[in-house]
């Protein structure tokens, strides 16, 4: 008899789970589906986090002017060789001798995303961007210029 | 068979008057020739369209309780075109012949299932006057013709002389040959109250309201045996056993490619949409509209639903069960699948059965 029981309990808790289970899934049925459909939201849904890594950027101001001092930090930071700073010596007004950004290059092909280069800039001018969709059909435009064309260096060097 | 609703959509007359055109032409042996031609022409068509439109709800369905979309770049919106496009993917696939396998009998099988297959398929009652084999014993027939698809599948795993293969079929023989026990007394349990194993007469008999009403308890009771059983027969859902993908690589038709892969896909399909349609003429009234007693207005409304459309929608809301359970349980061992059948599901047909039979008996049957 109670061989019996058992018999008809566990028929009875099975069916029970069966059913548990089915409501779950119909309950995932029902609900809103979690797929991105990206190129279609690039514009609507899409959500990349803020912090996400894509690329570097050198930040420039609205009167196009940067914070780099051409001091090769994140040139020397980088472990991949990624970013060559070129500079030239020039004289200010004052008759001081100083070194500025001719060519902020840098090479996203090779870069790892480690981040070191911000870290080690003394003046915050550059950052990652999350701006992702770097695919070319060419090698050759990974190589970019960070620094805009005429761009000069801001005059308040303040973070 | 008084009512007149019966006759709305009956396409007897027109059958009759094609073939008496036809005889006026030409001798009756050739009419009928060309009849049976026609006929099969269509029954392979249905077979393959339906088979797209099942792989695709089985797409989105599935999708869908995994909480994704689905195929939806292929052909627009929807991605209609991505099944199409898959089968003519595999049409222009090459058929490889195995070195060391029975030739013969690897050649034959896929043909085997797909014959099953299709036999059982004509069974279906698609419409008042649209029934394509129709005989006394139909149900019967049925039973007995759905077998030859293990035999295909056996001789599968055998001659491609494979072990997954071989593990493959063995699983499925002996899962098969249990279920079938299940099936059969479901389908007894179903004949005890139309008192009739004509396909078409036990349509006929639900004129009044569908077996699932009318037998109430265990008509119910036999309904989700059914489609457990029926399930397991084809080889799909938690008792998948036999194509288990995580050890098998993909079961008894691993070494098959090209059309003969198809064949075994299609037939796949095919007999879930076999076994829901079966079910669906049992339990669920076949071309019968549904009638609320009382409803008159109503009522006639689904009468001017034709047969076909019953049908089909009976079959399809069966076959989203099906796929429900499918997608929702994981599968089961063989020796579990083996204990669900012998020590749960047949005591329980068999109890059924009995309180059926009592129930007739006594006229507790609507």
């Amino acid at each position: 008899m109670n061989k019996f029981n058992k018999y008809i309990k566990g028929y009875i808790s099975g069916i029970k789970s069966l059913l548990i289970g089915m409501r779950t899934s119909m309950k995932v049925f029902l609900q809103p589906k979690v797929t991105e459909e990206y190129p279609e939201n690039r514009h609507t849904t899409l959500h990349i986090p803020e912090r996400h890594r894509a690329k570097l950027i050198m930040i420039h101001d609205e009167n196009n002017q940067h914070h780099c001092i051409a001091c090769g930090l994140c040139q020397n930071a980088c472990p991949n060789d990624t970013i060559k700073v070129i500079s030239e010596m020039k004289e200010d007004e004052d008759g001081k001798k100083k070194k500025v950004l001719v060519k902020y290059q840098y090479d996203l092909g090779s870069c790892m995303f480690c981040e070191l280069c911000v870290n080690a800039c003394p003046h915050g001018a550059i950052a990652f961007s999350n701006d992702f969709e770097n695919a070319v059909f060419e090698k050759d435009k990974l190589i970019l210029q960070l620094n805009n064309e005429g761009a000069t260096l801001a005059k308040n060097n303040k973070i | 068979m008084k009512q007149a609703f019966l006759n709305y959509y009956d396409i007897t007359p027109v059958t009759t008057w094609i073939h008496e055109t036809l005889c006026s032409v030409m001798p009756e042996g050739l009419a009928i020739f060309l009849e049976s031609l026609a006929v099969g022409v269509i029954v392979l068509l249905m077979y393959a369209i339906l088979a797209i439109i099942l792989i695709y709800m089985e797409r989105k369905v599935c999708a869908a309780f995994q909480c994704r979309i689905g195929p939806n770049r292929v052909g627009g919106k929807g991605g209609l075109l991505q099944v199409p496009a898959d089968v003519i993917k595999i049409l222009t696939k090459e058929i490889i012949h195995l070195k060391r396998a029975d030739q013969l009998l690897y050649a034959l099988a896929p043909f085997l299932v797909i014959l099953a297959s299709i036999l059982t398929f004509s069974c279906l009652p698609w419409n008042n006057g649209a029934e394509i084999l129709h005989m006394n014993i139909g149900i019967l027939f049925v039973l007995a013709a759905s077998s030859i698809g293990i035999l295909g599948i056996l001789l599968a795993g055998w001659s491609s002389n494979s072990k997954y293969t071989m593990i493959g079929a063995v699983r499925s023989g002996a899962m098969l040959i249990s279920y079938e026990l299940s099936i059969g007394i479901t389908v007894l349990t179903m004949v005890m109250l139309s008192g009739t194993m004509d396909i078409q007469q036990i349509v006929y008999n639900q004129a009044d309201g569908w077996n699932i009403f009318k037998g109430h308890i265990p008509a119910i009771l036999a309904f989700v045996i059914y489609l457990i059983a029926g399930n397991a027969e084809a080889n799909r859902g938690p008792f998948d056993l036999a194509e288990a993908e995580q050890e098998l690589t993909a079961g008894y038709h691993t070494e098959y490619s090209g059309i003969h892969f198809g064949f075994f896909y299609l037939a796949e399909y095919l007999n879930l949409f076999i076994t829901s349609g079966i079910a669906a003429t049992l339990f669920l009234g076949g071309w019968m509209p549904l009638h609320i007693p009382g409803l008159d207005g109503f009522n006639a409304v689904m009468d001017y639903i034709p047969g076909i459309v019953w049908f089909l929608g009976k079959t399809f809301f069966v076959v989203f069960l099906l796929m429900w359970i499918k997608w929702t349980f994981p599968r089961l061992r063989i020796d579990q699948v083996l204990t669900l059948e012998w020590k749960y599901l047949m005591p329980l047909s068999l109890i059924v059965l009995v309180i059926m039979t009592a129930c007739v008996v006594f006229g507790l049957v609507f």
